[in-house]
């Protein structure tokens, strides 16, 4: 399986150098590398090809890397039903960066994509419709980021006296809880209690 | 708006007519949960057809980044809640792939058992509320009352009828009783008389089949536009199977059939969904067998699983091990993967980013209904609106997993 990705891999980048950046088998897995601004062609390559026929979109995601420079990764999963192997493409943007949307090589791609401008603001230029899939009509914010809090701004109540659904800012009696289960001897990014007179020495 | 307030055109005196803009849910009972369809109807036929989801939406995955790995499987059982354990499933598969945990045989055949009693589940489900959708009430009843023999072997096994968490990293949590497998040896041969009796409710009914045959046709070209995975494929006469396609666990070894469609309509989706529950019965019993000779561990001993109890008693390593396990969480080494299992509704994929540390850094699930749900307008298009409620129930949507 491994072999046959791993052909697969140096096939594409033989084919199409302009796009790929660089390509790896890891996990038993196929994972390229590509420019934003070749990602459209590059699919349609994939689809037509006769050795890859990736013919149908599995999934687009996005993943936040805050502390990088270019912020986002976008990430691509395709299969090829009748070549029975994956994809997996990843895409490098800067938080200000547009997508091209390939909403028109895979009709699919519609809903991921308003997903991942839902989740994590990312534009895609081209789009048809390009609104807000998961979260309240209305919402503000970018919530799978991780500068964005879990308890989120914003909170709903019904409110009987005028009789319909308020928003309030979040007000929470209780701290929100994040426990750090880290040990102290691998994970923890902080001084321990008692530690901190060690620097003054 | 229905243009009797005189003709525009006074020359062939036509009236003209608006299409008709309605709300279909998300309080209606067809709409299998919260879905809102906003549909643009132009008389009785469906002209547009907008879905608007999100309305169970309880950002999972946001939630899972500040959790460990192993308070993030119930999660999953939340999604589709139809067959909780498929989805727990890829969940381990997912994780076992970063770490390189090989599960003991006992736990890969239990964990076969489960997911096809966890197929059998959902086939119950679907097929008999989307005969309640176009209007057989009886069915439903019948079906429910296997699903309840169902889920008391789900909670024999783990003791919660629904939201199991049986599934563990490294294998299933607990083993089972040689009873409990008796009686489900026992019930696979007293479900296919069932089978039979809602078989013949349904498939030969007249009304069924107007209501079926010809409604929501899918083609190869829809599915590889679409991203069709599951029933919704195979009904269109492409045996694809990620059993058989892309075998994980240990269903390279069993022995089971993938039915197919001819014609990719809803008839032919209930006809697969029928068969397949025949296929999954089949597989419990090679399972079964396999698990009478498949006596050991279900639980890879390890870092990603808790000590067995006795070891706690007498060993203070393994006592440690275990509070570090349920405080901390394991560590899960650097990398993406995608696991993904053929849920009973299509692929059901989890796409795991590991940062090193005890909690996922981003975890996506991919869900099947989402993908179909998407191409509702382009499925329903050109149908009578009756027929939504038809192709909405054989997609086989949950909104679990849709919403996430």
């Amino acid at each position: 399986m491994t072999e046959a990705l791993n052909e697969l891999g140096a096939l594409i980048e033989a084919k199409r150098p302009d796009c790929v950046l660089g390509w790896d088998v890891t996990f038993g897995e196929l994972n390229v590398d590509v420019a934003p601004s070749n990602i459209v062609g590059f699919i349609e390559f994939l689809k037509a090809d006769p050795n890859c026929k990736f013919s149908s979109l599995v999934d687009i995601t996005g993943v936040d890397y805050p502390e990088r420079a270019k912020r986002f990764d976008v990430v691509y999963h395709f299969l090829s039903m009748y070549q029975n192997h994956r994809i997996r493409l990843r895409v490098s943007i800067r938080e200000e960066d547009m997508v091209p949307s390939i909403v028109d090589v895979h009709p699919s791609a519609n809903w991921f994509e308003r997903e991942v401008f839902d989740m994590f603001g990312i534009l895609f230029t081209g789009h048809p419709d390009l609104r807000r899939i998961l979260t309240d009509y209305g919402f503000r914010g970018y919530p799978l980021r991780k500068d964005f809090p879990t308890t989120g701004y914003t909170e709903v109540r019904y409110d009987e006296a005028q009789k319909r659904v308020v928003y309030e800012p979040v007000s929470l009696v209780q701290e929100y809880r994040q426990f750090d289960f880290m040990s102290p001897w691998e994970g923890a990014e902080y001084i321990l209690p008692g530690d901190e007179k060690e620097g003054a020495k | 708006m229905d243009g009797s307030k005189g003709f525009d055109d006074a020359l062939t005196g036509e009236q003209k007519i608006r299409n008709f803009n309605i709300n279909f849910g998300p309080q209606h009972p067809a709409a299998h949960g919260v879905l809102r369809l906003v549909l643009e109807l132009d008389g009785e036929i469906v002209e547009r057809c907008d879905p608007h989801i999100g309305l169970l939406h309880r950002g999972t995955e946001k939630l899972m980044e500040s959790r460990t790995y192993l308070q993030n499987l119930p999660y999953f059982d939340r999604l589709d809640y139809v067959a909780p354990m498929n989805q727990e499933h890829a969940w381990c598969l997912a994780i076992e792939k970063l770490t390189g945990v090989e599960v003991p045989r006992r736990g890969q055949l239990i964990r076969v058992l489960y997911s096809e009693i966890g197929r059998i589940l959902n086939h119950l489900l679907n097929v008999t509320t989307q005969a309640m959708d176009v209007g057989a009430l009886t069915p439903p009843l019948w079906g429910f009352e296997e699903r309840e023999k169902l889920m008391i072997f789900y909670e024999r096994a783990c003791g919660a009828r629904l939201h199991a968490a049986y599934f563990r990293p490294g294998g299933v949590h607990q083993d089972l009783p040689d009873d409990l497998l008796d009686d489900i040896l026992a019930w696979t041969h007293t479900f296919p008389a069932v089978l039979d009796d809602i078989d013949g409710l349904l498939t030969e009914n007249r009304i069924f089949k107007q209501r079926n045959a010809d409604i929501g046709i899918v083609t190869e070209e829809d599915i590889q536009k679409y991203g069709f995975s599951g029933v919704m494929v195979r009904g269109s006469g492409l045996a694809w199977d990620l059993r058989r396609a892309q075998p994980y666990e240990c269903y390279d070894e069993f022995e089971f059939q993938i039915p197919v469609g001819k014609n990719g309509d809803c008839y032919d989706r209930y006809l697969v969904r029928m068969e397949e529950m025949r296929q999954s019965l089949s597989i419990i019993r090679q399972a079964i067998a396999k698990l009478k000779e498949a006596t050991g561990d279900v639980l890879a001993r390890g870092k990603l699983t808790p000590p067995k109890r006795g070891d706690m008693k007498t060993s203070m390593e393994s006592l440690i091990h275990h509070f570090k396990l349920y405080t901390e969480g394991f560590h899960v080494p650097a990398g993406e993967v995608y696991a993904a299992v053929e849920a009973p509704k299509g692929e059901f994929g989890v796409y795991l980013v590991a940062d090193g540390s005890n909690k996922p850094y981003r975890s996506k699930i991919r869900a099947p209904g989402f993908l179909h749900l998407q191409a509702m307008d382009h499925v329903a298009g050109g149908h009578q609106l009756a027929d939504v409620a038809a192709i909405i129930g054989t997609m086989d949507v949950v909104f679990g997993e849709i919403d996430r």
